[in-house]
């Protein structure tokens, strides 16, 4: 209470800074364990009861890490449990927690009861200390003798400066800059080409489209890919996975422009999402939507692979398939615009939009 | 003749006589007589004409009364017996109720029931027929297996049940069920039938042998004993709800019983 100013009449007197007097510490009430002294024991015998369980847990860890068979589980409201590492972390849980509590509730009960409250002080030395400072400064740059001789600076400078031309070398090496023509033969290209045949993901076989059905999808990759091994398959992969699907022809909409490129409804589109690059196989058979996890974009797959929902910005990329002389699907090309999410020099002029012909 | 008239009278021709009736009758009965009809592929007119009438009661509402289809269901022209036998033995259908989704329930048909059912659907147009055990048991449950199963699986099926084969939520109330403890016949019918939002996974991209390692697979999954409390195994979605009210709940009661005064003398 000492601290509050008391405004008066006096024209010395100080003037108020601040629209709430200040209600200094609060009146000390003392503890029930500092006045019952029942009450204290009692705190007392229960941290000493905390602290004391934590060596029995620490022994009962041990039994448990010898004892329990690590194949031993049971069933509890139809979820299985491993006993053993259920119990171990129980009981070194329950050890940490009790060693916490222990020493909160020590400090609540037992330990001195004293509110304190510190003024604060300014964070910037005085004007003495800084002048003092000051001249220390100076007086090292003179004994450096930059003052007479400047140019030592400048070389030191210079030197340093240069040394950063090596660093931006080596990192520009780390992949070569992806100009237009790097691009076309990069992230622009996969390894679809005119008679690749579309073989399912895993097994690997052939697809025919009389094998088809009305309403089926099919996890597919080219047949070229499985020549490739390594980094190479997994670039190719990464490109090139397509999705099947074979739709009733009389219940989608396919453009003047893309008559050509499905087999009596059997469509293939990518399975990269434009949006970030998730692979996307969530079909649904009666909507003809396609839904990728990640983001929720949601594509038709009977409408071209528009965007119906979602943070997607451009239409699912569709390849041109037809039929070879044995039956089988084969690619008619590689695909008309780049597959994947977007960057910054893609060109979005050629991709699909709603209501092209 | 003779020996027959001279022995008519005899104690002993009567009860003959009547054992060799039976015996005549039966014998005429089981060369003439059908062979009980269990299966529904084979089809006879009986069977098909019983399962006119179950459809014409249970079905006809929401698929026509012909299959042909409504605006309330679709038309079940070339779906099969395999898709019949899947919807009505998993209590799928006859819905209860329309709905986003056929639920699976109990199912109140017997086998008879749902055959000629079947049998009646076959006939409206080529699809696949309820599969042998030979095509769908799972294998033996060797590593190789197990890994290609497991491989077709996260390609094929993990996008929508989900990488334990817990299933997912799908848009507008609609949902990819639970794989667990789904009977190996069901997951074959559903793969060749495509029941629902579900996609048909045909013969012609995944054969047999292949359905059934996925199955081999999915039971090996489900046979490992779980880490505990799996909250559904949906990810992040009960993870994430567990973390948050339980996880930093928990941290938030012990911060606000660290920092509170406690009890005083007064």
């Amino acid at each position: 209470m000492s601290h509050d100013i008391v405004p008066t009449d006096h024209p010395s007197a100080p003037v108020r800074q601040f629209p709430v007097d200040d209600p200094g510490i609060e009146h000390h009430v003392p503890r029930y364990t500092d006045v019952d002294v029942a009450a204290g024991n009692r705190a007392y015998r229960n941290i000493l009861a905390m602290f004391g369980l934590v060596p029995v847990l620490a022994i009962a860890f041990v039994v448990i890490y010898f004892a329990v068979p690590k194949t031993a589980g049971f069933d509890v409201l139809g979820n299985n449990f491993h006993a053993q590492t259920l119990f171990l972390g129980l009981t070194a849980g329950l050890a940490v927690l009790l060693i916490g509590t222990g020493m909160v509730a020590w400090a609540r009960d037992i330990m001195s009861d004293q509110e304190i409250a510190e003024e604060r002080h300014e964070a910037g030395s005085d004007e003495e200390t800084r002048a003092a400072a000051l001249v220390k400064v100076n007086a090292g740059i003179t004994d450096s003798g930059v003052g007479r001789r400047k140019l030592i600076l400048g070389a030191l400078g210079g030197g340093m400066g240069m040394l950063a031309v090596p660093a931006v070398v080596l990192l520009a090496d780390m992949g070569p800059y992806p100009l237009a023509a790097k691009r076309a033969e990069t992230i622009e290209k996969t390894i679809w080409a005119e008679g690749v045949r579309l073989v399912n993901d895993v097994n690997e076989l052939p697809l025919k489209a009389s094998d088809l059905e009305i309403g089926q999808l099919v996890n597919a990759e080219p047949e070229t890919l499985f020549k490739l091994h390594g980094h190479e398959y997994q670039t190719e992969k990464a490109k090139s996975a397509i999705i099947i699907v074979r739709m009733d022809p009389a219940s989608i909409k396919i453009p003047a422009s893309r008559k050509d490129w499905q087999v009596d409804g059997i469509l293939a589109y990518s399975k990269i999402c434009t949006h970030v690059g998730c692979p996307i196989s969530l079909w649904e058979q009666q909507t003809h939507h396609l839904l990728c996890p990640c983001h929720q974009s949601t594509f038709d797959l009977g409408n071209s692979g528009v965007v119906v929902f979602g943070p997607a910005a451009r239409s699912l990329p569709q390849l041109p398939i037809k039929v070879n002389a044995e039956g089988y699907l084969v690619a008619q090309g590689d695909f008309p615009v780049p597959v994947g999410p977007s960057y910054f020099e893609r060109d979005s002029s050629k991709d699909f939009k709603e209501g092209d012909q | 003749m003779r020996f027959l008239s001279s022995h008519r009278r005899r104690r002993a021709a009567k009860p003959l006589m009547l054992a060799f009736a039976l015996l005549l009758m039966g014998t005429l009965y089981a060369v003439v007589a059908p062979a009980p009809q269990v299966a529904a592929d084979t089809g006879t007119s009986a069977q098909v004409a019983a399962g006119k009438g179950l459809f014409a009661v249970s079905c006809s509402s929401c698929h026509g009364l012909n299959g042909e289809g409504t605006s309330q269901g679709p038309s079940l022209v070339g779906v099969g017996a395999a898709a019949v036998d899947f919807q009505v033995t998993t209590g799928r259908m006859p819905m209860a109720a329309p709905g986003a989704q056929a639920p699976r329930k109990h199912n109140t048909m017997t086998r008879e029931e749902t055959d000629a059912l079947a049998a009646w659907v076959a006939t409206l147009g080529p699809g696949p027929a309820i599969p042998q055990k030979s095509q769908y048991a799972p294998g033996d449950q060797d590593a190789a297996t197990i890994a290609r199963g497991g491989e077709l699986f996260r390609t094929n099926c993990s996008a929508c049940h989900n990488f334990e084969g817990g299933g997912g939520a799908l848009p507008e109330g609609k949902y990819a069920p639970t794989l667990k403890g789904v009977e190996p016949i069901h997951i074959y019918e559903a793969m060749r039938t495509g029941p629902q939002q579900m996609p048909v996974f045909s013969p012609g991209a995944i054969p047999d042998a292949d359905v059934a390692s996925i199955i081999t697979y999915l039971e090996s999954l489900h046979a490992q004993p779980g880490p505990g409390f799996n909250l559904g195994g949906l990810g992040p979605v009960s993870e994430g709800l567990f973390g948050w009210i339980v996880g930093i709940g928990g941290l938030c009661l012990f911060a606000t019983w660290i920092a509170s005064r406690g009890a005083r003398a007064r």
